[in-house]
């Protein structure tokens, strides 16, 4: 899905948390918005989502105006920085809860939310760990449910915040492969906010550097790195 | 965290070497325990065993049978009433306040966490007196209600008001922190798949802090049934109709009735026993659910 991001700004109280930014983000495309803590990035992600809304903007997705569209007529796979997966219920029943929340005409039956499930296990290559509770995985396998729990409602795109954050270096390094591989597979657009440029550098088609709720630069990895736009992209990039 | 370069402090020698640093020396610590120990014997203990030991003083059958008179039967009716009115109204309050100030930002939040103590700090007395001011029979309200054929004060309602009054800070209590501490983040995730607000309550936010919950729900029980203050004032004291439990045994400790007195304090006792058994059996019977929801 081709998603517009139109003038969007976001004040908290008196801060501005986002002054005015456009981005267009092409469909099935791969996008970091990458930038210091405090740049305004995890708030351009959850407006996108529907957790926040704009001061001012326009969201577009496919070219329809989505911006007042609530967060559930979305349909956008979220993954949360701390994975916010239900510690009170089974691997398996947290990757079914958005199958079973649906609306009971487009519910699909028993049998085949169990099959969904299991294909997903496979796909996240996790597949014997349906009866286990949150508390009893990894962190890198708590990621890898709550991917495979926002992929369950058969998103229209997947944002992710910090995904990979709160890991070790060899595990961050195992589970970047696997996301790009999963984004391939499914085409989905993709958008996710880091911190680390070796991560978006790396993972993404497609660079947005933030900065204090600006956009300073927005391109490829390689022309970023070539030529940076700015003094902060610049000296972002040196550290 | 797994980067985090790992110092190699010096290894304590002698006889320090096989003492955690954060236990005491065993003669203080001996102290200590005794000390509390004698403390628990002395104040919740001995009571205790001295209630029982007064009601059965004439044997278990006068005991019983004091039990059986129409006074006692129906100030353990009442107070049973009370309390399945009182508990239930309170759990759903407190759920609906924990939820609105922790779920929510908005101004004079903390006013509203002090409001909630509030029935901590008044006097239960002062509280029964608001009540009978409130909704007298010289009131408007209370004026419209005895017209009608439904006294507030001086009946079961006032007394259920006054029980909920009291007993209102418990559930929302016990909930605040649980529900701080586990943030919004479920909730949003389950928004994100697509959940709806009832949904989301009864899936994700009320599972996770049933423990929570179930201990508020327990206290507000235990001192429902046991208020005595704020119930003296607004139920007029009438023998047989409005005289809870608490008020019934002071009417016949004053009366010099021992061992009728005794025998229903003693009651009153068991129920809260039960009520502690109930909620340690819960815990005994859900001790994995309860490890697997502590952990992240």
């Amino acid at each position: 899905m081709q998603i517009e991001i139109d003038q969007i700004s976001k004040e908290f109280g008196a801060t501005a948390a986002l002054h005015p930014v456009s981005l267009s983000i092409p469909s099935g495309a791969l996008v970091a918005l990458l930038g210091p803590s405090g740049s305004g990035k995890t708030t351009l992600l959850r407006i996108l989502g529907g957790l926040e809304f704009p001061t001012a903007g326009r969201v577009l997705f496919d070219a329809s105006d989505a911006t007042n569209l609530t967060v559930q007529d979305r349909r956008a796979g979220f993954v949360f920085q701390s994975y916010a997966l239900f510690r009170h219920m089974t691997v398996f029943e947290n990757i079914a809860y958005g199958l079973r929340a649906r609306p009971r005409a487009g519910r699909p039956a028993k049998a085949e939310i169990a099959r969904r499930v299991t294909k997903l296990l496979e796909l996240i290559q996790l597949p014997d760990i349906g009866a286990r509770y949150p508390s009893q995985l990894s962190g890198g396998q708590c990621q890898r449910v709550a991917l495979a729990r926002a992929l369950a409602i058969e998103p229209r795109m997947l944002l992710l915040d910090e995904p990979f954050g709160a890991l070790d270096a060899r595990v961050r390094k195992e589970l970047r492969a696997g996301l790009r591989e999963i984004h391939d597979t499914t085409g989905l657009t993709t958008i996710f906010v880091t911190h680390d440029q070796d991560e978006a550098m790396e993972l993404a088609d497609l660079v947005v550097v933030m900065s204090m709720g600006r956009i300073e630069q927005i391109g490829r990895p390689q022309d970023i790195r070539a030529r940076p736009a700015t003094a902060f992209v610049k000296e972002f990039l040196a550290v | 965290m797994s980067d985090t370069p790992t110092h190699h402090w010096p290894k304590p020698t002698g006889s320090q070497a096989h003492r955690p640093v954060t236990t005491e020396f065993p003669g203080f610590r001996f102290g200590l325990i005794a000390v509390v120990v004698l403390f628990l014997a002395l104040l919740l203990f001995a009571p205790l065993v001295a209630v029982f030991a007064e009601a059965l003083s004439k044997g278990a059958i006068e005991a019983v049978k004091s039990l059986a008179n129409p006074e006692a039967s129906s100030a353990i009716k009442l107070t049973l009433i009370v309390a399945a009115v009182a508990v239930p109204l309170n759990a759903v309050f407190g759920i609906a306040a924990a939820w609105f100030i922790t779920k929510y930002d908005f101004r004079g939040k903390a006013l509203l966490i002090t409001l909630i103590d509030l029935p901590f700090s008044v006097s239960p007395v002062v509280a029964g007196l608001c009540l009978v001011l409130t909704f007298g029979a010289n009131t408007a309200v209370g004026g419209w209600m005895v017209a009608h054929g439904y006294p507030i004060v001086f009946a079961l309602p006032s007394i259920i008001l006054a029980s909920m009054f009291v007993t209102f800070p418990f559930v929302a209590r016990e909930l605040i922190p649980v529900m701080i501490e586990q943030g919004k983040a479920e909730e949003e995730a389950a928004l994100t798949l697509g959940a709806s607000g009832w949904r989301i309550f009864f899936t994700v936010t009320l599972p996770n802090i049933r423990w929570a919950l179930l201990y508020g729900v327990l206290l507000c029980n235990a001192r429902a049934m046991g208020e005595f203050g704020a119930v003296a004032v607004v139920s007029g004291k009438i023998r047989g109709q409005t005289a809870t439990m608490p008020i019934t045994i002071e009417m016949l400790y004053n009366e010099y009735l021992s061992v009728s007195a005794f025998s229903l304090a003693a009651v009153l006792a068991l129920l809260a026993l039960l009520t502690l058994t109930l909620k340690t059996l819960l815990e005994w019977r859900f001790a994995d659910q309860l490890a697997a929801a502590h952990r992240p």
